[in-house]
C-alpha cells in the first residue's frame, strides 16, 4: 500500500515545495498592503520564460543569478508602477490593478513568444532520475523541500532579527502609524516584492525542471493554489503558507490517486472554503478585532 | 478624448472598405495565432501564405484575379472565433480557410451559414464540424477514422490493455478518445476504468495519472491532447521509467514533441496526414519549397518553432489553399454562394492524398501516416501507413 | 423638486428611446452580420453582466468574483432546457441522446436559467456571505471553478454533455430574425431597468448603506446578512440570464469559455465605467467590447508601407496594446468614466460626497 502511494507522495512534497516558494511572496505582500497580487503567478511564469532564453545562450552558472535579478527587476518593476500610485485609492482599485498587470503580463508573454510551449534548460543534476524504494523521480523531487525548507528559516530569521524585518512587521501591524515613526515606507514595501520576486524565481527553476513545458498561461494556477495556501496557512504567516502549501500538494496528489482527478482543482478550493468557514485566520493565522 | 480617438480609430477602420480594388478576390484565413492551439494555427497559416506565395492569382471566367488572404485570430476560444468570423465575412470574403482546433469552427458555423460563405476545415476531425453545419467541408480526416487507426496500430503491436487520457472541457480530445475506445474494445482490448480519463486544464502534474497507469499494468499509452500537455507527459513518463508506448492524434506532430522527447528513453508514435520523406513528386517539390520560403524569412521560420522542421497542418494547409483556388475556378465567378455550389464537385490531388468530398462534406480519406519521434536524432521517422480495417 | 425628479425620468426615458432607435436603424442598415451589429449584441449582453456585477461589488460593496460560474449556470440551464428534440440525438451523441428529453420555449428558458442561477446563489451565499473582503473574493472564486469542474463532468455527461459543445439551441438570429439587435436591447433593458427600481428602492439605500459602512448600517438596524443575501441572489439571477443571452449571441455552448478570466473581465469593464454607476458599466461595456473586438483588429496584421514593414504589428499585439489601454485608465481614471453618478445626475449639480474619514 506504501508502495503504491509513495510517487504520489513524493509528487506532492515536490509540488508541495514549489508552491510554497510562491505563497511566501503572497503572503509577504498581503501582510504588508493587504493586496491579493493577482500578478504575482505571471511574475513565476515569466521567471521561467527568462531561463528559457538566457540558458540558450549562456552557461547555466551565468544564467541562474541573472535569472533572479531579471525577475526581482520585473517584480519591482511592477510594484513602483502600478501599485505606488494607488497606495492611497480604494483596495478594490488597486486589486484591479494586479489583475490588468496579470492581463498585461500575459498578453506580452503570448504577444513576444509566440504560444508554442517551450522546453525547460535541464540544470546540472536537479533533472535527473534518481529511484526512491519502487518510484523513479527526478533528483529535483529531493532538493525542493530541503531548499524551501532553508529559504523559509532564513527569511523567518530576517522578519524577527534584522532592522528591515522589524520595520516590515511594524508596516504590516499598522501601516500608518509605521510612517509617523520614521519608517521608510518605499523601501519596506520594495524589499518585501524583491523578497517575494526572488522566492519566486527559485520556485520557478524548481517547477519548470520538474514540469519542463512552458507557455504564457503555465503560471496562473499553480499561483492561485499557491495564494490559497497561503491563506489556508493564516495569511501573513510565513511557516504557515508553507505548511498550507505541502498539505495543498500532497492532498492534490493523493485525490488522484483515488482516482478522482477532475476534481484535484476543485478539491483545492472546497479546502479553503472550509477552512475560511470554520477558522477565517488560517491555521496559523492572528486573530484581529476590529474596533469601530 | 477617449472617445475622439476611438471615433478616429473607427473611421480609420472604414477606409478599407472603401478602397476599390480592382480584380481582386479575397480568402479568409480563420486559425488561431494566440491561445492554446496558437502554435498550431500559424503553422497552418505559413502552409497557406506559402500556397499564397506560389500561386497568387487565380484565373476566373478568363480573367487573372489577384488573391488576397484576410488572416484573422480566432484565439483558440468559441466566444471569440464567433467576432473573428464575423469580421472575415465583414471584409468580403469568398471563401474561408480554417481551422486548427474543432471547436472554435464548430463556433463559428452558423456565422458562416449566415452570410453563405463556404469554409473550408483544414486540420479540424470532430465529425460535427460538416455534420452540423451545410457551409463547412474539410479536406483531413476525421476522428472516428483516427481513433480506430490508432487502435488498429496499437492492437496489431500487441497491446492488450489501454489507458487513456485527455483534458477536460476540450471537445477534439474527448472525442477522440472515445473513439479510440470504442475501436479498442471493438478488437477485443480492455481499457482502463472502461473509459477515458480526465485531467483539469492547466494541470502539470501527469506523475499520478501515469502512476494510475503503470498500476492497471497497461500496455498503451493513449494521450491525445495539445503540445503544452504533450510535453509535460512525455517527460514525466520519461523520468518514471515508463515501459509502455506513448500515442496520439494528429496534435502532436509537432516540433514540441520532438523537444520533449529528444535524448530520453520514449516511444512516441502519433498520426498524421503529411510526411516529410514522402517520395511522391509533389510532396517533395512541396517540402524543398517550403523550407526555403521559412529559411528566408526569420519571422516565418520563427512562427514555426524556430525550425524548419514540415508540420503536417502546414501540407494540410497548402492543399487547403488549393482546393479553394479549384473551386473559384469551377464556379467562375467569385461570388460565395456560387464556390459553395461548386465545391462538392471538386477533386484535387494535393500533397497530403488526393481529396474529394462526401455528401456531408468530408473528404474521402482512407489512409493516415503513423510516426515515431526518433529521440536519437529529434526527428519523426516514419513507420507505416495504416488504414482501417488492415 | 418633483419637477427636477420629472424632468430626469422623461430625459431618461427619451434617452432610452433614442438608444433603441438607432440600434434597430443600424441593423437594418448595415445588415445583421456587419460588425458594428456583432459589438452591439455583445456589448448589451455584457452590458447587462456588468450591471448585476456593480450592483454587487459597487452598490453593495460585496467583492465577488465568482460571476463566471454564475453566467455558465444560466447558460447550461438554458442551453440544455431548449436544444430541439430532433437534433438530441445527434448532440449527445456519446451519451444516448441525454437525459433531458423535452423542450421549452425561449423565453421561459431564460427565466429559468435566471431561476436556477439564483437558487445555486442562494446556497453558496449562505456559507460564503460571512466571509469579509477578500475572502469573500476567494471564496466566490473557487465555487466558481468548483461549478465549471462539476458541470465537465463525465457522470453527469447525459445532463450537460461533458466536455463537449452544446449546439442548435434557438440563438439570437433564430430569436428574431433581422432585429437580433432590437431583441437583445429589448431583454437586456427590461432587466437593467428592473436592477434600477431596486436600487432607487429602500433596499437600495440599504445596499448602500452596507457598502459606506457595515457596523454603522447593523446599529442603524439593517439586517445585514439578509439584505447581503438579497443582493447577492438578485445580482446571480441577472448573471444567469446573461449567460444565456451570451450562449444565445455564441451559437454554441462550452464550459471552458466560462474562466476566471471571463470574470475579470467584466471586473475591468465595472471599474472603468465606475463603481456604482449603472450608466457607467453599459457605456463602458459597449466601448470594451468595441475596442477589444473591433477597432483595434487592425494591430494583429502585419501592414507594409511600401516596402517597409511596419514594427511591432503582428497577431497577439492587439491584446498587448489593449491591456496597456486598461492599465491607463486603471491609474489615471480611477474613478472610471462616471465615478458613482449616472448619465442623468451629469446636467444638475453634483451629488453632495458621503462624508468623508478625517485620516
Amino acid at each position: 500500500m506504501f508502495d503504491t502511494l509513495l510517487p504520489y507522495l513524493l509528487a506532492g512534497i515536490s509540488v508541495g515545495g514549489q508552491y510554497a516558494l510562491i505563497a511566501v511572496g503572497y503572503t509577504l505582500v498581503y501582510g504588508i498592503l493587504r493586496l491579493i497580487n493577482f500578478a504575482h503567478g505571471d511574475i513565476f511564469t515569466a521567471a521561467g520564460f527568462f531561463m528559457v532564453y538566457l540558458a540558450a545562450a549562456l552557461p547555466p552558472i551565468l544564467a541562474i543569478p541573472l535569472v533572479i535579478i531579471l525577475t526581482v527587476v520585473l517584480g519591482f518593476t511592477v510594484e513602483r508602477v502600478a501599485y505606488k500610485p494607488l497606495r492611497t485609492a480604494p483596495r478594490m482599485s488597486i486589486m484591479i490593478s494586479a489583475i490588468g498587470v496579470s492581463y498585461l503580463l500575459q498578453n506580452l508573454m503570448w504577444y513576444l513568444t509566440g504560444g508554442l510551449a517551450r522546453q525547460y534548460p535541464v540544470l546540472p543534476g536537479l533533472g535527473d532520475s534518481i529511484q526512491i524504494g519502487s518510484a523513479s523521480t527526478k533528483v529535483v523531487t529531493l532538493v525542493t523541500p530541503v531548499v524551501t525548507v532553508i529559504l523559509v528559516v532564513a527569511l523567518v530569521l530576517l522578519i524577527k532579527r534584522t532592522k528591515i524585518g522589524m520595520a516590515m512587521r511594524a508596516v504590516s501591524v499598522d501601516f500608518e502609524t509605521a510612517q509617523l515613526m520614521g519608517i521608510k515606507i518605499n523601501s519596506v514595501i520594495s524589499v518585501t516584492f524583491i523578497i517575494g520576486s526572488a522566492m519566486a524565481a527559485i520556485g520557478s527553476m524548481l517547477y519548470f525542471t520538474n514540469y519542463t513545458a512552458v507557455t504564457p498561461t503555465i503560471g496562473a494556477m499553480p499561483g492561485l493554489k499557491a495564494f490559497v495556501a497561503a491563506v489556508f496557512g493564516g495569511i501573513g504567516s510565513i511557516p504557515g503558507a508553507m505548511i498550507g502549501a505541502l498539505i495543498i500538494g500532497i492532498c492534490e496528489n493523493l485525490i488522484k490517486a483515488a482516482g478522482l482527478t477532475m476534481f484535484s482543482d476543485a478539491f483545492t478550493f472546497a479546502l479553503l472554503i472550509v477552512v475560511l468557514l470554520v477558522r477565517p485566520t488560517g491555521l496559523f493565522g492572528e486573530k484581529t478585532r476590529e474596533k469601530v | 478624448m477617449k472617445k475622439l480617438i476611438a471615433l478616429v480609430l473607427a473611421v480609420m477602420m472604414l477606409v478599407p472598405a472603401f478602397a476599390m480594388a480592382d480584380n481582386v478576390i479575397k480568402i479568409g484565413v480563420f486559425e488561431p495565432s494566440t491561445g492554446d492551439n496558437g502554435a498550431g494555427g500559424k503553422q497552418e497559416i505559413l502552409g497557406i501564405q506559402y500556397a499564397n506565395s506560389v500561386k497568387p492569382t487565380v484565373n476566373i471566367g478568363g480573367e487573372e484575379y489577384k488573391v488576397e488572404l484576410e488572416i484573422e485570430d480566432n484565439q483558440s476560444v468559441n466566444d471569440k472565433a464567433v467576432t473573428a468570423a464575423a469580421s472575415l465575412v465583414n471584409k468580403g470574403v469568398s471563401v474561408v480557410l480554417g481551422s486548427y482546433g474543432s471547436g472554435v469552427c464548430m463556433a463559428a458555423g452558423d456565422t458562416f451559414v449566415d452570410a453563405q460563405v463556404p469554409a473550408i476545415g483544414i486540420s479540424c476531425t470532430n465529425p460535427n464540424v460538416t455534420a452540423l453545419c451545410d457551409y463547412y467541408w474539410r479536406i483531413c480526416f476525421l476522428d472516428p477514422f483516427q481513433g480506430s487507426v490508432m487502435a488498429n496500430f496499437a492492437w496489431d503491436k500487441g497491446a492488450k490493455t489501454a489507458y487513456v487520457l485527455n483534458m477536460q472541457g476540450e471537445d477534439y480530445g474527448s472525442g477522440l478518445a472515445n473513439y479510440f475506445v470504442e475501436a479498442f474494445k471493438a478488437l477485443g482490448g480492455t481499457v482502463v476504468g472502461d473509459k477515458p480519463e480526465t485531467f483539469p486544464e492547466g494541470n502539470s502534474d501527469f506523475t499520478a495519472y501515469i502512476n494510475n497507469a503503470v498500476n492497471a499494468n497497461c500496455d498503451v499509452f493513449f494521450a491525445p491532447c495539445s503540445t503544452t500537455y504533450a510535453a509535460l507527459i512525455i517527460d514525466q513518463a520519461a523520468a518514471q521509467g515508463v515501459k509502455f508506448p506513448i500515442m496520439a492524434g494528429d496534435t502532436w506532430e509537432n516540433s514540441a514533441i520532438l523537444n520533449a522527447a529528444k535524448g530520453k528513453d520514449v516511444e512516441v508514435y502519433c498520426s498524421t496526414f503529411f510526411d516529410e520523406n514522402d517520395d511522391a513528386a509533389s510532396a517533395a517539390e512541396f517540402v524543398k519549397g517550403f523550407k526555403e520560403w521559412l529559411n528566408a524569412d526569420s519571422g516565418n521560420l520563427n512562427n514555426n518553432g524556430g525550425n524548419d522542421i514540415v508540420a503536417a497542418v502546414s501540407a494540410l494547409g497548402f492543399d487547403g489553399y488549393n482546393v479553394a483556388l479549384a473551386a473559384i475556378e469551377a464556379a467562375g465567378s467569385a461570388d460565395s454562394q456560387a464556390i459553395a455550389e461548386a465545391l462538392p464537385g471538386v477533386t484535387y490531388e494535393g500533397v497530403t492524398g488526393s481529396i474529394a468530398f462526401d455528401d456531408i462534406g468530408d473528404a474521402k480519406k482512407d489512409m493516415a501516416y503513423i510516426k515515431y519521434a526518433n529521440p536519437e536524432t529529434g526527428a519523426f521517422d516514419f513507420v507505416k501507413t495504416q488504414k482501417v480495417g488492415e | 423638486m418633483k419637477k427636477t425628479g420629472n424632468r430626469r425620468l422623461i430625459i431618461s426615458l427619451a434617452v432610452v428611446a433614442l438608444i433603441y432607435v438607432a440600434g434597430f436603424i443600424v441593423e437594418q442598415t448595415c445588415g445583421s452580420k456587419s460588425m458594428a451589429v456583432t459589438v452591439l449584441q455583445k456589448g448589451a449582453v455584457y452590458a447587462l453582466i456588468a450591471v448585476s456585477m456593480n450592483l454587487l461589488n459597487g452598490f453593495t460593496g460585496l467583492f465577488s468574483l465568482g460571476q463566471a460560474g454564475f453566467m455558465l449556470i444560466g447558460a447550461y440551464s438554458y442551453a440544455i432546457l431548449t436544444i430541439p428534440m430532433a437534433k438530441r440525438a445527434a448532440v449527445y451523441q456519446y451519451y444516448d441522446g441525454g437525459i433531458v428529453q423535452f423542450t421549452i420555449g425561449m423565453i421561459p428558458a431564460l427565466l429559468v436559467a435566471g431561476v436556477v442561477a439564483a437558487l445555486f446563489a442562494a446556497l453558496i451565499g449562505m456559507p460564503v456571505l460571512r466571509l469579509k473582503g477578500d475572502y469573500l473574493a476567494i471564496a466566490t472564486l473557487g465555487f466558481a471553478e468548483i461549478i465549471r469542474a462539476f458541470i465537465q463532468w463525465d457522470a453527469i455527461g447525459p445532463l450537460t454533455n461533458g466536455s463537449n459543445l452544446l449546439k442548435t439551441y434557438p440563438t439570437l438570429k433564430t430569436a428574431m430574425p433581422g432585429n437580433t439587435v432590437l431583441f437583445t436591447f429589448i431583454v437586456v433593458g427590461i432587466c437593467i431597468g428592473l436592477i434600477l427600481l431596486l436600487i432607487n428602492s429602500t433596499y437600495g439605500r440599504a445596499f448602500k448603506a452596507i457598502r459606506d459602512d457595515e457596523i454603522a448600517a447593523e446599529a442603524m438596524g439593517i439586517n445585514l446578512f439578509h439584505h447581503k443575501q438579497m443582493a447577492f441572489v438578485i445580482s446571480c439571477f441577472f448573471a444567469g440570464i446573461g449567460g444565456a443571452l451570451l450562449a444565445m449571441y455564441q451559437g454554441t455552448l462550452q464550459a471552458n469559455g466560462f474562466k476566471s478570466a471571463m470574470t475579470y473581465e467584466i471586473l475591468l469593464i465595472v471599474v472603468i465605467g465606475g463603481l456604482g454607476s449603472v450608466s457607467g458599466s453599459i457605456i463602458a461595456s459597449f466601448l470594451f467590447i468595441a475596442c477589444s473586438e473591433w477597432w483595434l483588429r487592425f494591430l494583429d496584421a502585419e501592414t507594409m508601407i511600401g516596402d517597409f514593414k511596419v514594427p511591432l504589428l503582428a497577431p497577439g499585439f492587439r491584446m498587448v496594446a489593449f491591456s496597456v489601454v486598461i492599465m491607463v485608465v486603471v491609474l489615471f481614471f480611477r474613478k472610471g468614466i462616471m465615478g458613482d453618478r449616472e448619465l442623468w445626475d451629469l446636467g444638475s449639480r453634483r451629488k453632495a460626497k458621503g462624508g468623508s474619514d478625517i485620516k
